[in-house]
C-alpha cells in the first residue's frame, strides 16, 4: 500500500488487519496520534484522511491507501504552531496531554470549516472526544481563543 | 513574573502558563507506549472468561511453537520462581497469574511474549485453558452467607470470624455509646440506604510498561506508568528477588491516573519476567477492556447512614454502617492502617456532638482495587453519605437545604477543630464558601424560578423541571504524617533535593510523579517563590529511580501539600546557605544580612548588609562563589545544595461549596446540568490556572459519576462496563461552563500555606449532582448513576437500586 502522511509518500506492505493508529505509531513512528479505546469513543487517535478527521484506531491501514493523512506532527509550519497549538497552550486547555493530538485535529478541522463557532458547535464537535483532565471548559475556551486570534489575523471585524 | 495570590507576593507563585504544554501540543510527549527500545518484544495477557473457575489444566504448547512467539508464561512459571503471588498494599496477597483458581473475569492466566503486539495477541488464542467452573460471589451482600462460595481458599480458613470465608475485615471509628446518646435525645432521625456504586478511574491513557533487564549487569530498567515510582522500586525488588538498587523505575509522562496507576499489576511484573527470559525488553500495554476490567476499580460502598437532630434543626450525630465491596483481593492502595481509608471524615463541614461508623470488608468475584478515582482514600463516599443525609433531614423536617447547612456549619472560630471521628482540621471558613456560592448561583432566584417550573409542568404536563443541589464539602489530603500513615511499611514522607549551579540556575528533583497536573511548572514556582529566579531557570526532575529522591508519590493529592513543602524546605535550606556564603563575600556577620527576594531576574534574590545601603550580593553571584575558592567557614559546605525528606504534621483540609442546577425532563428522565458553581478553599494558590484545571477536571467527573459512570456485573459476574461504549464518560455536551470562584484560608502547618486540590471537585462534586437530580423530580433518595432510566423509574416511585437491578 501507499499513503502519504504530512506530505511524505510512504509504500509498506501490511497485514490486512492492521489498523491506521498502529501504522502511524508503530512503523511510521509517529507517537503523537495516541491509542485510547479501540471503539471510537475517546478520539484520542484523530487524524484527518483526505482532510477529514477519522478516528484512526477504528480505520484498517489498507483503507488509507492512495489517500493523505495528516497527523498531529503536521500542524506546526515552517513559520511557528498553528494558532490552535498556541491557544491551547494560553488557555490551559490541556493538562496530561494525552487527547491534546485528537482535540487539536478535531478544532482545527472545525475552525478550517467553521471560522467563527460558537460555544455550543464547539461542544458539539469535540464531544466525539474525551477528555479526562479538563473538564472541557479551557478545551472550549482555547478553540474560541483560536477563533478570534485567527480573525484578528485575517483582519475581520 | 510576579504574582499576589493569597497573601503571597514576590515573584514564582501566578497563572503563568504551563513548561510542560510545548511537547504535548506538538504530540511530541513520551508516553509508556511511545518507548521503542531495540530489538523489543510485545507482551499479550490471557484473562480468565470465568468470574469464578478452578483451573484444571494449562496447555502452551500450540502457542509456544507460533513462529513470533518466544516466551509463555503461565502461573506454573511463575511459581517455579516463586513469583505467583505478589503482596498487596493491603497486608493481603493478589495472584501474579493464576495457578489453582481464577478470582473474577478478566483476571491474567498466562502472558505471552512475541515480536509484535499482533502476534502476541494471535498466540493468545493458541493457549489451551481447561477450567472447572464455580458459583460466583456477585453480590456484596450475599458474600458472608453460610452457604457463600470461598473465593480466597487459598488463605485457609484465616478470612475471618465464625467460618465467615469471604470477611476482609471489620473496621470502626467513633464513640458508639455517646453517639447513641445524641439518637436518644433526638427530635428527629432520618436514615437511608445510600450505593456508591463500583466506578473506574480510566485514564485516557491505560496502564503500560516496557521492562529491559540487563543479564550482564542484573539491572532492571522499567518504563511504567507509575504513579509511585519509589514504591514500585521496593515492590519489584520483593516480588521479583532482584536487589533494589539493581532497580530503575522511570515513569515518562503519564497520560491521566486519578489513582489508576498507584497499584502494581500482573502486566508489569510478566513484563519484566519475560524481559529476564528472552534477554531482550518486553513491551506490555494493555487495551481499554483489560484497563477497565482488571486495573483498581473504585468505591463500590454500600452505606446505611443515619442522621440525628433536635427539633431546631441542629444536627446531633451520624451513625454509618458500610458493607465494602473489596473484590477477589484486598488491594486497596491507602494508608495500611486505614482499611477503609480516610471515610471516617464522614463528619463533614459539620458541628456535629457524636458519629460513628462501621465498616465490614468482603470478597467477592470482582476485580480488586476499591481506592482509586481521585477519592482521597475514601473521602469521596463520606463526603457523598453526610452531603446526601443533610438533604434527606432537610427535605424530611421541611427545611431548606441551603439554610440547614448554614445554620449547621463549623465556624471558623472552631479552627484547629477536633472532629467527633478524631480528626484535626487545620483551617476552615466554610460559612464565606457557602455564602459566596449561593450568591454567585443567585439561589433565591432559582428557588423562584423552579417553582414556576414546576407549576408550569403541572399546568401543562410538558416542559422541563428545575433542581437545585448543592454540597459543602471537607476534604482530607496530604498524607503522612508517617508514624500513622505507610503503605507496605513505607512511611508516608517526601524527599526534595535543590541545587543551584554557579550559573545561578536550579535542578529540584522530586519524589512525586506528574500525571498531569503540571509538576514542572508549579514547583519550579516553588523555588521561584523561595529564591527569586526566573520559573524558567529552574528545571524540575520527576519520574525516576536514579535520579530522585525516594518518597511516597502522587496521589490522595499529596504532591503540593507534602512534596510542595519539601520543596520549599530544600529552598529554605539552600537560602540559608547561600547567606553564609554572602556573609563571607561581604565580609560581615551571616545575622546583619537581610534576604530580599527581588522581582525573579535572572539574577536571583539577593542579600543586603542591614542598614548599609547599596552593599548586596545576588543570589547568582552567591552560587558562583559558592563553587569557587573561597575560604567557608567551618560547618559550611562549598556548592549550594540541599536535600530534606518532608514528613507532614497532619493532613492539609481543603474544603468548598458546590452548587449544582439541572434540568430533568420528566418525560425522559433526561438531565441537563445547566449550571455548576464551585468555591474552593485550597489555601494559597502557586499557580491558580493549574489549581482551576484541577477543580473543572474533579467536577467532570463528579458530573460523570452522578449521571452515568457505572461498572457493572450480571449474576455470573460477567463484566458488563468494559469499553467506552458501555463505561460511559461525560464529554463536552454534558458538561456545563463551570463557574468557579476561590477564598483563600491558609494551612497553618504547611510552609507555604497550601492544601492539596487535584481531588477537591471529584470529591464535592458528586452530592451536588444527585441533590440537584432529586430536588428537581421531588425524590427522597435514588442511586447513582442517575442515567435517564434510572431518573424516569425514579419518577415513578420504582428507583433502580443499582447493587440489586444489576449487581
Amino acid at each position: 500500500m501507499g499513503v502519504t502522511v504530512n506530505g511524505v509518500e510512504h509504500v509498506r506492505e501490511v497485514e490486512p488487519r492492521l489498523l491506521l493508529v498502529h501504522l502511524l505509531r508503530d512503523e511510521l513512528r509517529l507517537t503523537g496520534t495516541h491509542w485510547g479505546c479501540d471503539t471510537s469513543n475517546c478520539g484520542a487517535c484523530t487524524v484527518w484522511m483526505d482532510g477529514l478527521p477519522v478516528k484512526s484506531c477504528t480505520v484498517l491501514a489498507v483503507m488509507a491507501d492512495g489517500r493523505s493523512v495528516r497527523t498531529v506532527e503536521d500542524l506546526e509550519g515552517p513559520f511557528g504552531l498553528d494558532q490552535i497549538q498556541t491557544s491551547f497552550m494560553d488557555c490551559h486547555g490541556l493538562q496530561c496531554g494525552f487527547c491534546t493530538p485528537g482535540m487539536l485535529m478535531t478544532a482545527r478541522k472545525l475552525l478550517d470549516d467553521n471560522p467563527d463557532p460558537t460555544d455550543t458547535e464547539i461542544r458539539e464537535a469535540i464531544s466525539g472526544q474525551i477528555c479526562r483532565c479538563t473538564g472541557y471548559r479551557n478545551i472550549v475556551a482555547a478553540v474560541r481563543h483560536a477563533a478570534v486570534a485567527e480573525a484578528l489575523g485575517r483582519g475581520d471585524t | 513574573m510576579t504574582g499576589t495570590v493569597g497573601g503571597c507576593a514576590g515573584p514564582g507563585f501566578g497563572s503563568v502558563p504551563r513548561k510542560e504544554d510545548g511537547r504535548f501540543v506538538r504530540g511530541r510527549g513520551r508516553f509508556v507506549d511511545d518507548i521503542a527500545l531495540p530489538g523489543m518484544l510485545h507482551g499479550a495477557v490471557l484473562r480468565s472468561p470465568y468470574a469464578h473457575a478452578r483451573i484444571v489444566s494449562v496447555d502452551t504448547t500450540a502457542a509456544e511453537s507460533h513462529p513470533k512467539v518466544r516466551a509463555v508464561i503461565t502461573g506454573e512459571t511463575l511459581a517455579a520462581r516463586d513469583m505467583a503471588w505478589m503482596p498487596t498494599f493491603s497486608h493481603d496477597v493478589a495472584a501474579v497469574l493464576a495457578t489453582d483458581k481464577v478470582r473474577y473475569q478478566g483476571q491474567e492466566v498466562a502472558f505471552v511474549v512475541a515480536e509484535d503486539r499482533y502476534a502476541a495477541r494471535d498466540a493468545l488464542a493458541l493457549i489451551e485453558v481447561e477450567y472447572e467452573p464455580l458459583a460466583p460471589v456477585v453480590d456484596a451482600r450475599r458474600s458472608l452467607d453460610a452457604d457463600a462460595p470461598v473465593i480466597r481458599d487459598d488463605l485457609d480458613g484465616r478470612t475471618g470470624p465464625d467460618g465467615r470465608g469471604n470477611h476482609v475485615f471489620d473496621w470502626e471509628t467513633g464513640d458508639e455509646a455517646a453517639t447513641g446518646v445524641q439518637f436518644a435525645r433526638a427530635a428527629h432521625v432520618s436514615a437511608c440506604d445510600l450505593v456508591y456504586p463500583r466506578v473506574h478511574p480510566a485514564p485516557l491513557e491505560t496502564c503500560g510498561t516496557v521492562a529491559d533487564y540487563d543479564r550482564i549487569s542484573g539491572k532492571l530498567t522499567v518504563h511504567a506508568t507509575a504513579q509511585a515510582p519509589h514504591a514500585h522500586r521496593m515492590l519489584y525488588s520483593r516480588i521479583a528477588g532482584i536487589p533494589e538498587h539493581h532497580i530503575r523505575i522511570i515513569a515518562p509522562d503519564i497520560g491521566g491516573g486519578f489513582g489508576n496507576k498507584v497499584g502494581m499489576y500482573p502486566g508489569y511484573l510478566c513484563a519484566v519476567v519475560g524481559s529476564i527470559m528472552t534477554g531482550a525488553p518486553v513491551k506490555w500495554v494493555e487495551d481499554r477492556s483489560e484497563n477497565l476490567m482488571s486495573t483498581s476499580f473504585a468505591r463500590d460502598f454500600h452505606m446505611h447512614g443515619e442522621i440525628a437532630a433536635d427539633a431546631d434543626g441542629r444536627i446531633l450525630a451520624i451513625r454509618v454502617s458500610v458493607l465494602a465491596d473489596h473484590g477477589a483481593f484486598n488491594a486497596t492502595a491507602q494508608p495500611s492502617k486505614f482499611p477503609a481509608g480516610f471515610f471516617g471524615v464522614f463528619t463533614g463541614s459539620y458541628d456535629i456532638a457524636a458519629a460513628h461508623c462501621r465498616v465490614t470488608g468482603v470478597y467477592t468475584n470482582k476485580a480488586p482495587g476499591g481506592v482509586a478515582y481521585a477519592c482521597s482514600f475514601r473521602v469521596t463516599e463520606a463526603v457523598y453519605l453526610v452531603e446526601r443525609l443533610v438533604d434527606v433531614l432537610a427535605r424530611d423536617t421541611g427545611r431548606d437545604p441551603a439554610e440547614l447547612r448554614m445554620a449547621n456549619l463549623l465556624t471558623p472560630d472552631r479552627f484547629p477543630f477536633r472532629s467527633a471521628t478524631g480528626w484535626e482540621y487545620d483551617s476552615g471558613d466554610y460559612p464565606r464558601a457557602l455564602r459566596t456560592a449561593l450568591e454567585m448561583a443567585d439561589y433565591p432566584a432559582l428557588r423562584a424560578e423552579q417553582k414556576e417550573r414546576r407549576a408550569a409542568y403541572e399546568r401543562t404536563g410538558a416542559g422541563t423541571l428545575t433542581g437545585i443541589g448543592m454540597s459543602v464539602f471537607t476534604e482530607a489530603v496530604g498524607a503522612g504524617p508517617r508514624r500513622l500513615m505507610d503503605i507496605m511499611g513505607l512511611g508516608m514522607a517526601d524527599g526534595a533535593e535543590l541545587r543551584v549551579h554557579p550559573t545561578g540556575t536550579a535542578v529540584l528533583r522530586l519524589s512525586c510523579m506528574s500525571q498531569g497536573q503540571g509538576h514542572e511548572t508549579t514547583f519550579a514556582q516553588i523555588v521561584s517563590h523561595e529564591l527569586g529566579l526566573p520559573i524558567d531557570a529552574v528545571q524540575v526532575v520527576q519520574g525516576d529511580t536514579d535520579n530522585t529522591p525516594f518518597g511516597l508519590g502522587t496521589y490522595g493529592s499529596r504532591s503540593t501539600p507534602v512534596s510542595g513543602a519539601a520543596a520549599s524546605v530544600a529552598a529554605s535550606k539552600v537560602r540559608e546557605q547561600a547567606r553564609q556564603v554572602a556573609a563571607v563575600l561581604l565580609e560581615v556577620a551571616a545575622d546583619d544580612l537581610r534576604w530580599d527576594v527581588g522581582t525573579g531576574t535572572a539574577d536571583g534574590g539577593n542579600f543586603a548588609v542591614a542598614g548599609v545601603p547599596g552593599i548586596s550580593v545576588t543570589l547568582r553571584e552567591i552560587a558562583l562563589a559558592a563553587h569557587g575558592g573561597l575560604d567557608l567557614p567551618d560547618g559550611v559546605d562549598g556548592q549550594l545544595t540541599a536535600s530534606t525528606v518532608y514528613n507532614p504534621p497532619n493532613l492539609t483540609f481543603p474544603f468548598g461549596a458546590y452548587v449544582c442546577v439541572v434540568d430533568v425532563d420528566p418525560g425522559t428522565g433526561e438531565v441537563d446540568v445547566r449550571r455548576f458553581v464551585a468555591v474552593d478553599d485550597c489555601g494559597v494558590r502557586i499557580n491558580p490556572m493549574i489549581v482551576e484545571g484541577q477543580i473543572h477536571g474533579g467536577l467532570a467527573d463528579g458530573v460523570g459519576m452522578a449521571l452515568m459512570e457505572l461498572v457493572a456485573f450480571d449474576d455470573d459476574g460477567n463484566h458488563l462496563s468494559a469499553s467506552f461504549m458501555d463505561y460511559l464518560l461525560p464529554t463536552a455536551m454534558e458538561c456545563p461552563a463551570w463557574e468557579l470562584a476561590a477564598t483563600v484560608t491558609p494551612s497553618p502547618h504547611h510552609p507555604l500555606g497550601a492544601k492539596g486540590v487535584g481531588e477537591s471537585a471529584t470529591v464535592g462534586s458528586p452530592p451536588a449532582v444527585v441533590n440537584a437530580v432529586l430536588d428537581a423530580i421531588n425524590v427522597r433518595h435514588a442511586d447513582m448513576p442517575l442515567t435517564p432510566a434510572h431518573v424516569w423509574r425514579a419518577l415513578q416511585g420504582r428507583p433502580i437500586r443499582p447493587d440489586i437491578a444489576i449487581r
